[in-house]
């Protein structure tokens, strides 16, 4: 579904990206872990599409196509689905509304049928219950007030209304309570299923006993340093990073 | 960041809507000012002596008076001898419009149907009173019957002139005088049309009342003239909207408006302006010089202005009310768009002259293209003011390099139990919140309406319902490929 090859990419005329290679398959959760400023969120934000950086070399293909030359917009229609690790604030902005334009957009896209507002809105609050957000939040402006842990939720109810293909999750469960957690867990394993595949970036190993990912990357200095299976992740929590970063910064 | 600048560049060129232009037969006065026109349209209107008496001195005033040049806005110099002071389509009876809309050329209702403001009572805007102008007369205001039943009077200036003259010299001026600058002396010599309101103590309005200004005529000027009097304890909620067809000479627009709140009375008056702003290289365009005042003359009366403003090539706007009764208060409520090459100077003016009176000032200015966009507000408070509260908030929104903000307040406090407040900001349309909105799907251009509407939504839920949705989508359409 996703292959990244030799990606190398520069923020502020800086290489952070220097040649990673990575691959998902339909069906597949992929947790990418690393210590702080080795490039995590500038891969996730590039896979989306954000502005601010410069893809110097290698290639990104989404189902066969071309991600990279593909708009945001784009993206989201085609399945591609960010969480963001600092989800953004829009003053004035009904969350429901926002929520429903980019339903719709998604399904204009797909030469679906527009929804209406009555039955949006039920659609909606069934998944609302999924991750127990009060329906006063739908009122609210997008994220606007919003607790840390409100935003990473709120982040998963759009998730699980745009049903996205391939979902990128940036540290969905950091500064997240015990209750927080389990919520954004169900979230995450409610859509899992065999045509879809998610990227996890996560620091901690507690995620990933409620979620069990295929895959653990290690990501150091702009290269993914070690990959392996979610027993990586623990040792991971018992080692530390330095013992797969020595050989990765060489 | 640069690539997505240049798509939203893309997204601000938008066509005008409403450019089209009705072809009918007019009856046009030559171009020109003198006593001789003004005393012409005088007659044409068969008006009372007063009437024809105001408009000579009005007139005498204003050959003594400088056009201002304050404002932070440009233009060649308009040549007053050049402009028409009168049009009227033929069809039109003269003197004292049309009865009904039987009465009214079919060419006009096409013309108000396309605008989507249908003058047929029964049509989609049931529930608002409209009376509508064109060029300089109106041409049909409905629902006069029903108001009447309640004692409300909503018709054209020119037929409350004759039919009720003894109101209108009452408060006409009494507001704004004749004399009080350049643009409100010139309406005041030559107003063709406009509305008329009354409505009688303790009565509130049934309706939102609206009144439609088309400019059609090439090479005139429209002055029209509304006054609205609420009288002890009454509530009226009034709408005014405003279109013109594309030309690629200036026209002008030199309006003139009066509300008069006695006590406890309520006004709220809104305007979404969409005049022609001439196009994308700065040709042509409406240049809009305006004065609406509101008086706050009894104690606890409440006079609130909400303007959204996407049109003109030039905007010199200052809706104002002066807060003389006690425990009286004045809001204004503002979202002034600009871009490509037009210019806007607006703002208000609070005057605390009561005691424990209170203002609100809520201004959002967006910039685009190459557009100026200034907000010019005072807030006063007089010596006997004793306890004013003012509270201004002044945004603006940038979304091109090029375009600018300005934000001017001035404020004359002389009384020490005042407490003034102001907030401004100036803020870049944010990259991160239209990212995030396309990252869910949103397109570009919708990302940017979406973001500007929520940054403009205090001043949106001050409207009438049925206006906000189409302010709203005034909005889309003046920013179409605007942020770059
Ligand atoms: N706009 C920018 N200008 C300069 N440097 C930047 C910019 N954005 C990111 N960086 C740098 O790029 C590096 C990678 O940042 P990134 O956010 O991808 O790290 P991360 O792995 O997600 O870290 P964390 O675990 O703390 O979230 C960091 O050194 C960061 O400072
Ligand atoms: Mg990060």
């Amino acid at each position: 579904m996703l292959s990244i090859k030799n990606l190398h990419a520069n923020v502020a005329d800086k290489e952070i990206l220097k040649g990673i290679n990575l691959d998902v398959k339909a069906g597949e959760i992929h947790a990418v872990m690393g210590p702080n400023g080795s490039g995590k969120s500038t891969l996730a934000n590039i896979l989306a599409g954000r502005d601010g950086y410069t893809v110097t070399q290698g290639s990104v293909s989404y189902q066969g196509q071309d991600l990279l030359a593909m708009d945001p917009e784009t993206r989201a229609c085609a399945g591609v689905f960010l969480a963001l690790q600092y989800p953004v604030e829009i003053p004035g902005v009904n969350n429901v509304y926002f929520l429903k334009a980019a339903y719709n957009a998604i399904r204009k896209h797909r030469g679906e049928e527009q929804v209406d507002a009555v039955k949006f809105l039920g659609l909606v609050k069934d998944k609302m219950k999924l991750v127990d957000i009060d329906t006063a939040f739908l009122n609210r402006a997008v994220n606007e007030g919003f607790s840390g842990g409100e935003k990473k939720r709120n982040e998963i109810l759009q998730m699980l209304v745009l049903e996205p293909r391939l979902a990128l999750l940036d540290e969905t469960d950091s500064g997240l309570d015990i209750d927080a957690l389990k919520v954004v867990a169900k979230g995450i394993n409610a859509l899992r299923s065999p045509e879809r595949a998610m990227v996890l970036v996560t620091h901690y190993q507690r995620l990933l006993d409620y979620v069990v990912p295929d895959c653990v990357h290690v990501l150091a200095a702009g290269r993914i340093a070690k990959s392996g299976d979610k027993s990586l992740a623990a040792e991971l929590e018992q080692r530390g990073y330095d013992w797969v970063t020595a050989g990765a910064s060489a | 960041m640069a690539k997505r600048a240049s798509d939203v560049e893309k997204l601000v060129r938008s066509e005008y809507r409403h450019g089209f232009v009705t072809d009918i037969e007019a009856d046009t006065v030559p171009p020109g000012l003198n006593e001789d026109v003004i005393r012409l349209i005088s007659a044409k209107k068969a008006e009372p002596e007063f009437m024809r008496e105001w408009r000579l001195k009005a007139y005498r005033r204003w050959i003594t008076m400088q056009e201002p040049h304050w404002a932070h806005v440009q233009h060649s110099p308009i040549d007053y001898q050049a402009i028409s002071y009168y049009s009227a389509p033929k069809t039109q009876p003269q003197e004292d419009g049309p009865k009904s809309l039987k009465d009214v050329d079919p060419k006009l209702l096409e013309t108000y149907e396309k605008l989507g403001v249908p003058l047929h009572e029964r049509a989609k805007l049931a529930g608002v009173a409209v009376d509508a102008v064109f060029d300089s007369v109106s041409v049909a205001t409905t629902f006069r019957k029903k108001l009447a039943d309640v004692g409300i009077i909503f018709c054209s200036f020119s037929y409350a002139v004759q039919n009720h003259p003894q109101l209108v010299e009452q408060y006409l001026g009494s507001v704004v005088p004749y004399s009080d600058n350049f643009f409100a002396s010139l309406n005041s010599a030559v107003f063709s049309d406009g509305s008329f309101v009354f409505v009688p103590k303790g009565v509130r309005c049934p309706m939102e009342l609206s009144t439609y200004f088309r400019m059609n005529a090439a090479n005139t000027g429209q002055f029209e003239r509304t006054l609205i009097i609420a009288e002890e304890g009454a509530y009226v909620s009034y709408l005014e909207g405003c279109t013109a067809p594309m030309r690629d000479k200036n026209q002008l627009h030199a309006a003139v408006v009066e509300l008069i709140a006695l006590e406890g009375a309520h006004i709220k008056y809104s305007t979404v302006q969409n005049w022609y702003p001439g196009d994308a290289n700065g040709q042509g365009g409406i240049y809009n010089f305006v004065t609406k005042r509101g008086d706050c003359r009894g104690a606890n009366s409440h006079i609130a202005w909400t303007q959204v403003e996407t049109g003109s090539a030039i905007t010199w706007k200052y809706p104002s009310v002066l807060l003389r009764g006690d425990n009286s208060i004045g809001e204004f409520y503002s979202v002034a768009v600009t871009n490509n090459f037009q210019q806007a100077d607006t703002g208000t003016k609070m005057v605390h002259i009561g005691k424990n009176t209170r203002s609100t000032i809520v201004s959002k200015g967006i910039s685009a293209g190459r557009s100026q966009n200034s907000y010019r507000g005072l807030v006063k408070v007089v010596g006997a003011a004793e306890n004013a509260r003012n509270y201004t908030q002044c945004d603006a929104l940038l979304l091109s390099n090029q375009c600018g903000a300005h934000t001017f307040p001035y404020m004359e406090v002389k009384n020490p139990t005042a407490k003034v407040e102001h907030e401004a900001t100036t803020s870049k349309i944010d990259d991160d919140q239209l990212f995030y909105c396309r990252s869910r799907g949103i397109s570009a251009e919708d990302a940017v309406n979406m973001v500007v509407s929520g940054f403009c939504k205090d001043v949106f839920k001050e409207l009438p319902m049925e206006f906000a949705v189409e302010a709203q989508g005034l909005l889309a359409v003046s920013l179409e490929g605007a942020v770059g």
